[in-house]
């Protein structure tokens, strides 16, 4: 199963809980798992960066998962 | 997904030092930059800006403006569209409706020369005498100037629809605390208790300019069917047009914008505010109208970097081994939301492995300019204070400072404080390289102190396109879509020639406007060299795949019996053709019968940018008597991934340390009462010059980024983190005792000396 850390920020969504284990083909997937599981995470969540396996998404769609996948949400990061 | 790359070995071109295609116009004074360029017809636009920090608009009356001769138009924030609450594509724009009430005020001023009306005339002077008419009647309110205001309880409030997002709950009262955040690891209270020494302090920094030389400047010119182009100084040529038609109420494909020569952004052109007055006003006026921006309007009205405030403290072993951390960090926004505060916690512990660590950020309204992106935004001001207190620790231990960084340095596997685990990095070859650096062996004078830093920047990828056109003699032309702000139009041709197997002088770059080109994400973030970068390589592979296609039709192959090497098409090992190789510029001379003109193009969404770390190692010797530092030596260490112009690399790290020398030691934006800057000019508020500094030495560390064809990180930002806490270190031991506050300036150097003696 992916591993899914949350940000401390949803933890009033989340009952406390940061740390989730999800089966899941691929982001979006992973968005409507962790909705069902959390309602009302979705959005805030759609609005952060991603990173999968080490590699950070900004803007993530498409991307699919392994079953062990390592997963954070994160802020998007600018730069100048 | 991101894609994993098989580097590119055995390179010719890649990594070479060739003279630089645009350097012969800049220093000879043709290139062309955003005040140069002019119309028939044209007039000027200036603006009228708010004496007050603080206050509401209850009136403005235009009419003696107006009427003045030689005035074509006048506008004010009624003349514009509400603009919907909304992210702007593309970064640092922040929310769309923010940036239009920033370009022009509303019924409320938030900063002392926040725009609040504009006069398009026949001359700056009838243009200057029309603002000096327009009578605004303002309700002042009580200026917030610094965090401790902003957040103390009954504070006044900027704005009343502003409520603390990231709380667990909804809050019911508005705040001037816009976002706040936590990152947590482990147990931190466990982790102190753990702790055999505890290092602590609080740190502030001060808002800084990014100090680019070119004010800001455009020209704009709205046609009878109201589509706009806009010639602009910028570094995001594809987000100005965006904001410009969301706060004008205009379509995307409406407006175009040209970007000219650029001198200097720093991450401070990434966000309007000039191009909707200049487009409006000629629209109003049915001229073209050019506006440009003194270097008083600079300070006072464009985005600075946030002053910040950030209380910290580090647990340690007596072995030095780091055990826990804690921070609290306040980053000042200026008058609307948006400080860099998220990267500044995520950016913060990066070098180092930690197993228990708890930050909170705050992103806090005041009333000063809103800020804009700096170099690396966010990081310099919390790596000052963490890096500040690892040399406090290595002090107490009586251990090196380098050492003490190896002892705890994050490798490859580390899970970083913002969540995923490092690919590879280059942390310990910067640490490393720096402790074998003579400058750092060498035996110091007395009175000289030496101190050491680590560096941090994510760097980013996104969006980006790309064509490259062989022409029928063989050269090659490459349209993209980033404005060249530090070496770009080298970097790409060099990508090129290494991809195709051409001459480097056989290659040109050129900068798209929005219309002539596809979309492409701002210039800054460190990604240009990384993610158009590879959009160029991507485009010269689909060219290599025509001319395979071509090559293969002329010799009755079929295209899989082709292969490519150093500029030509050749029979695929095993395949046994007697053709002779034909090079690209047989091909591009006979494309009319195989096909047509050859036109290789790439658009990608590029992932996987490879994190940049640095080492900085300043030598300083302190006046005791005036507080003055004199900096003798300064050298960064800085991992490229792969360095594809070194020149270019090695003045990306000189340019990141001059900027953070100087937010080290004088640069500040002072405030009165009033909420007035008093130091809105070169004169007062004190960048370096030449004659300030050593030269700065620039060593390239090349762990490669598997993500990008050639290894590219990005190197434009993480070169600025590390000075402060360097210099800062450097001064606590030469003085023998720590100043945690910066600017290091000699008022406040001499004024510690005296308290410390």
């Amino acid at each position: 199963m992916a591993r899914v850390t949350l940000p401390q920020s949803l933890t009033a969504l989340t009952g406390g809980q940061q740390t989730v284990e999800l089966v899941a083909a691929d982001y979006r997937g992973l968005l409507r798992a962790l909705e069902a599981r959390f309602p009302g995470c979705r959005e805030p969540l759609e609005a952060l960066a991603v990173a999968i396996d080490g590699t950070i998404y900004q803007t993530p769609f498409l991307e699919s998962l392994d079953p062990d996948s390592d997963v954070h949400f994160l802020p998007r990061i600018e730069g100048g | 997904m991101a894609e994993a790359f098989d580097l590119k070995q055995d390179l010719k071109y890649v990594g070479t030092r060739p003279v630089r295609p645009d350097g012969v116009d800049k220093v000879t004074g043709r290139a062309q930059y955003g005040a140069d360029h002019n119309l028939p017809n044209m007039i000027y636009g200036k603006v009228l800006r708010s004496p007050h920090a603080h206050a509401r608009i209850t009136a403005i009356d235009t009419s003696a403006a107006e009427a003045l001769p030689g005035v074509l138009a006048v506008v004010t924030g009624a003349d514009f569209p509400t603009a919907a609450s909304g992210e702007i594509g593309g970064e640092s724009g922040g929310d769309v409706a923010d940036v239009a009430k920033n370009v022009m005020a509303r019924d409320k001023v938030l900063y002392h020369g926040h725009a609040v009306a504009a006069v398009a005339a026949k001359s700056t002077a009838i243009a200057e005498q029309a603002l000096a008419l327009i009578v605004v009647d303002y309700e002042p309110l009580t200026p917030v100037m610094s965090i401790d205001q902003a957040i103390a309880n009954g504070a006044p409030i900027l704005d009343e629809q502003c409520f603390t997002k990231g709380l667990p709950e909804q809050p019911s009262e508005p705040s001037n605390i816009a976002m706040t955040m936590t990152m947590p690891r482990g147990e931190i209270e466990e982790g102190f208790a753990a702790a055999d020494v505890i290092v602590e302090g609080e740190f502030n920094v001060p808002m800084a300019h990014q100090g680019y030389i070119e004010p800001h400047a455009c020209t704009a010119n709205t046609n009878e069917s109201g589509e706009v182009t806009v010639w602009c100084c910028t570094q995001a040529p594809f987000e100005f047009r965006n904001m410009t038609a969301k706060i004008l109420g205009k379509r995307v494909g409406d407006i175009k914008v040209v970007s000219t020569e650029i001198g200097g952004g720093f991450g401070g052109k990434t966000v309007v505010y000039l191009e909707p007055l200049a487009a409006l006003l000629s629209q109003k006026s049915r001229r073209p109208v050019k506006m440009t921006m003194s270097r008083e309007e600079v300070f006072r009205a464009t985005g600075p970097t946030s002053g910040t405030k950030i209380k910290a403290r580090l647990g340690a072993k007596n072995d030095g081994t780091f055990v826990a951390a804690e921070a609290t960090l306040w980053y000042e926004a200026g008058a609307f939301a948006g400080a860099p505060v998220g990267p500044g916690c995520m950016s913060m512990l990066a070098p180092y492995q930690i197993p228990n660590f708890k930050l909170t950020g705050y992103d806090v309204r005041v009333n000063k300019p809103k800020v804009a992106a700096y170099r690396a935004p966010g990081a310099p001001q919390s790596m000052h204070a963490f890096e500040c207190l690892v040399d406090e620790l290595a002090q107490k231990l009586d251990v090196d400072p380098i050492d003490l960084r190896l002892h705890n340095v994050a490798e490859e596997g580390t899970q970083a404080p913002y969540g995923p685990k490092f690919g590879p990095i280059g942390m310990r070859a910067c640490l490393e390289a720096a402790k074998a650096h003579p400058n750092y062996t060498k035996p110091l004078d007395a009175g000289v102190g030496r101190g050491v830093s680590a560096a941090f920047w994510f760097n980013i990828g996104g969006e980006s396109s790309a064509e490259v056109h062989v022409n029928e003699d063989g050269t090659v032309t490459i349209l993209e879509g980033n404005p060249d702000i530090g070496g770009s139009r080298a970097s790409m041709c060099l990508m090129a020639a290494e991809t195709l197997g051409v001459e480097y002088d056989n290659v040109k770059a050129l900068i798209t406007d929005t219309q002539t080109g596809g979309y492409t994400m701002v210039t800054g973030g460190s990604r240009t060299t990384f993610a158009t970068g590879m959009a160029v390589v991507k485009a010269c592979e689909d060219v290599i795949a025509q001319c395979r296609a071509r090559a293969a039709a002329t010799w009755e192959l079929d295209i899989d019996q082709v292969a490519w090497e150093d500029g030509h098409a050749v029979p695929a090992p095993g395949v046994n053709a007697d053709v002779a190789p034909l090079s690209l510029k047989e091909i591009a001379g006979n494309t009319a019968r195989t096909g047509g003109p050859l036109l290789g193009r790439a658009s990608l969404n590029a992932a996987g940018a490879g994190p940049s770390f640095a080492v900085n190692i300043a030598e300083l010797r302190a006046d005791r008597e005036t507080g003055s530092l004199e900096v003798l030596s300064f050298t960064g260490f800085q991992d490229a991934g792969k360095a594809i112009h070194p020149d270019y690399v090695e003045g990306q790290i000189q340019g990141g340390a001059v900027q953070g020398i100087g937010w080290a030691l004088n640069e500040e934006y002072i405030y009165g009462e009033d909420g007035v800057m008093q130091n809105a000019g070169f004169l007062d508020y004190r960048i370096p010059v030449a004659s300030d500094l050593p030269m700065i030495d620039a060593v390239i560390i090349e762990v490669p980024n598997p993500n990008h064809p050639y290894g590219v990180r990005g190197v434009g930002e993480t070169g600025i983190v590390g000075p402060l806490a360097a210099m800062a270190n450097a001064a606590s031991r030469a003085l023998g005792f720590r100043v945690n506050d910066l600017p290091l300036s000699p008022p406040r150097v001499l004024e510690a000396i005296e308290a410390h003696d």
